[in-house]
């Protein structure tokens, strides 16, 4: 940093620094929110590790450092600078949270690799991709290894003999009920499903964390998830287990709060969520896969520019005379 | 402490993000500057026509002394700050205000020796005009920072009348406390000013708007108020501090919750809109017939010793600095002006001009600039709800008209929306290129 010598004698200030007002920045970066992102994710992954034992967490290693390596290398080719500001890590672990525990590292690799090299970079890097990486990663795996893609196990922590079952959303057409027992066991996780999708209640710690914190917008989350309760309601289902199940709470805290690809503006956050929500129970009981979230997501991610377009704030003074 | 604070909705930025006030020379009182050897006035020290030299070099001249005059109304003249002699006629650069003008330089003599200065003991034997031309004549500007001339805004619209006047005591800028010292120590000028404005314009309400965390202040006012014949007219309005909302067009929409014209002034609308400095301004030049060469300024941040000043207009940083102790090692920066909207300088033989509150010596850590994550900081923070991101983006690839679709007159240049971009994109900084092409392609 210059500095400024100011001895009586000879005033030398060579080095006076000359930028734009204003001239006082606030302690937010990049790196921090993505670290604090990472932080809240913790909670969801340490559910996973203790639910799915060795499994997820040689998911988990597998595809984070494949999502990094892979950010290494594409700047490396773009002759771009590499930064260590840890969006890389939060697409390898979202991804890995969103896979089921049995499935081939190879193919965690691979689903990194697509999200990084061509959901992210390809459009540009960070700040200039459409589409959610891990979701677009998560997508790609699942129309490519469909059947790999929906192996589920009942957790069983470190111990060897998991048991293959179906996802408690597969089953969403048969009775289920209100059923008190089933509530629990999604509250806390342990039931069979994606690595990190299981334990609602960790889930909610977190992104509650991210929204003290000022990570994230409260308006998303919240209009996602009362919009898929409301419709749920509606269309006759049970609202509390449909929010409570598969992706949802991932989903609705932490991917379509990604800044990149979802709304700036408030209200645009609003739109979104209810559009998600919406997509999300149609997906889930009209569409071919038994789990929405993550089409639905991506859906409102092509949807954003649009979104966005049409809930600009109205400027000071518009309009008056 | 104070009740009936009045909390205005709007954006700007939030509690938990706040700006800290850093506000170290609260409790000094206002000192007085020896007098430089040599200063340099700028002429152009306002918004509108420049003024031409009236001296010669070698002339000498007196303190209050005219030394550049215009001949169109909207230009007020500029005035000697020291007795001594004309010792150059130099061109300059002047940073601050991003323009190319004359300056003269004054060799002090060390006297201090004054013109003679017509006082006035009745504000009633004056006429309205010749009190506007009294205010012109001592050069008086807006002093918030806005360096508007201030007979200009006196002068009523020739269509109607100003229904409000909104007496400007917030000081929302870090640092400063130029204005909240001048309340306090000059609060009889700064009511007179009042009164004198009041008379030219006779509006229905006035209002004095001062933040919440300057309770001595609000006292202060409210005592000298109850023993004037103002009192009954003036609401005294206490606002909560929160960054810009010293900005007119804030002001305006808190009090009155009406908002100015996107494409017009505050006198649109029916209001004037003075800060309390102004005021003071106002009431030396028509009662005691003395020109704008002084002013008080807070000097704070990176100095020995922070401190409140009664500094000649012209005089070098340089002198304000190594009277304040010198600049600490951190400090990387000399900004006129506050940390949010003042301006970086060069060298510290830049001069002190008309309207400058604060002198600061900054630590600015640079932050190198990355692309926007469209976290939609800026536009939760934008007290003018505008995008600054997609403004900045504009700005950046060159679109200027498209900036100017997407509202960019309206924005104040606060630098809400760069202080908490979390990316660092200097948007303030792109949003004002963006005008200066705009205004250049008219
Ligand atoms: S500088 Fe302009 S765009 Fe930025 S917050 Fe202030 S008014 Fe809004
Ligand atoms: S605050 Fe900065 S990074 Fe965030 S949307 Fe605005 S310009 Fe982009």
């Amino acid at each position: 940093m210059a500095k400024i010598k100011n001895d009586n004698s000879n005033k030398t200030e060579e080095k006076l620094i000359i930028s734009s007002a204003p001239h006082l920045r606030s302690k937010w970066s990049v790196k921090r929110t993505m670290y604090l992102v990472i932080l809240a994710l913790m909670l969801p992954t340490a559910a996973g590790i203790y639910f799915f034992g060795f499994n997820a967490i040689f998911v988990i290693l597998t595809s984070v450092i494949a999502a990094v390596a892979t950010e290494y290398l594409v700047k490396l080719l773009r002759k771009k600078p590499f930064v260590m500001d840890g969006s890389a890590v939060i697409t390898g672990l979202l991804l890995a949270l969103t896979l089921p525990p049995t499935i081939p590292l190879w193919m965690a690799a691979i689903g990194s690799v697509f999200a990084i090299a061509i959901a992210k970079e390809a459009f540009g890097g960070l700040g200039h991709n459409i589409f959610n990486p891990a979701l677009a990663g998560r997508a790609f795996l699942q129309l490519s290894f469909p059947a790999q893609m929906s192996v589920w196990i009942a957790p069983s922590g470190f111990a060897p003999d998991a048991v293959t079952s179906a996802s408690p959303l597969s089953d969403a057409f048969e009775k289920i009920g209100s059923n008190p027992e089933i509530y629990r066991e999604l509250l806390i996780g342990n039931i069979n499903g994606s690595l990190g999708e299981t334990s609602a209640l960790l889930l909610l710690a977190g992104g509650i964390l991210l929204i003290i914190l000022r990570v994230i917008d409260w308006r998303t989350p919240v209009a996602f998830i009362g919009a898929t309760a409301l419709l749920s309601l509606v269309l006759g289902q049970d609202a509390v287990y449909q929010v409570l199940s598969g992706g949802l709470m991932i989903g609705a805290f932490f991917m379509a709060t990604d800044y990149v690809t979802t709304p700036m503006t408030r209200t645009g956050k609003i739109v979104f969520g209810i559009g998600a929500g919406i997509l999300t129970v149609t997906i889930r009981l009209y569409g071919g896969y038994p789990e929405g979230v993550c089409f639905a997501i991506l859906l409102m991610n092509a949807a954003t520019p649009l979104i966005e377009r049409y809930t600009q704030p109205r400027p000071y003074g518009l309009g008056k005379k | 402490m104070i009740n009936n604070t009045l909390k205005p909705k709007y954006r700007g930025i939030p509690q938990w993000f706040k700006i800290p006030e850093y506000k170290l020379t609260a409790e000094y009182f206002i000192k007085t500057l020896p007098l430089p050897d040599r200063v340099i006035i700028p002429l152009h020290q306002h918004i509108g026509p420049p003024s031409y030299p009236v001296v010669k070099i070698g002339d000498k001249v007196l303190t209050g002394q005219k030394i550049g005059d215009s001949d169109e109304f909207r230009g007020v003249p500029v005035h000697a700050t020291v007795s001594g002699k004309v010792v150059d006629i130099i061109s300059f650069t002047d940073v601050a205000h991003n323009k190319e003008q004359q300056a003269i330089v004054i060799e002090s003599d060390g006297k201090d020796e004054w013109i003679d200065m017509q006082t006035i003991d009745d504000l009633e034997s004056l006429s309205n005009e010749q009190i506007i031309s009294k205010i012109r004549d001592a050069g008086v500007v807006g002093m918030g920072g806005a360096i508007y001339p201030a007979h200009l805004k006196l002068t009523l619209p020739k269509s109607g009348r100003l229904e409000t006047v909104i007496l400007n005591g917030c000081e929302c800028e870090p640092y400063v406390t130029a204005d909240y010292r001048v309340m306090l120590e000059y609060g009889e000028k700064v009511i007179s000013g009042l009164k004198i404005i009041t008379k030219l314009i006779s509006p229905d309400n006035i209002f004095i708007a001062i933040e919440d965390n300057k309770p001595d202040a609000i006292a202060h006012l409210t005592t000298i108020l109850e023993k004037s014949n103002l009192n009954s007219k003036v609401k005294m309005v206490p606002i909560k501090l929160k960054y810009p909302v010293g900005a007119r067009e804030l002001l305006v929409k808190a009090l009155l919750s009406k908002e100015v014209p996107l494409e017009g002034r505050c006198r649109d609308i029916g209001v004037l809109v003075h800060n309390v400095s102004t005021a003071k301004a106002i009431h030396e030049s028509v009662i005691e017939g003395r020109p704008l060469v002084e002013q008080v300024i807070t000097v704070s941040g990176g100095v020995k010793n922070p401190q409140n000043l009664l500094v000649r207009v012209g005089t070098p940083v340089k002198n304000i600095i190594d009277y304040c102790g010198g600049i600490t090692d951190e400090a990387n920066q000399v900004v006129l002006g506050g940390p949010m909207m003042g301006s970086a300088v060069p060298d510290t033989e830049t001069p002190l001009t008309r309207g400058t509150r604060c002198l600061l010596l900054n630590n600015n850590q640079i932050r190198n600039e990355v692309d926007c994550i469209h976290c939609g900081r800026c536009i939760d923070a934008c007290s003018m709800r505008l995008n600054p991101s997609l403004l900045a983006k504009y700005s950046k690839a060159g679109r200027y008209d498209d900036c100017g679709e997407a509202y960019i007159d309206a924005c104040i240049e606060c630098g809400v929306c760069t202080y908490v971009c979390p990316a660092s994109i200097p948007i303030t900084q792109y949003i004002k290129s963006a005008k200066q092409q705009l205004s250049l392609m008219e």
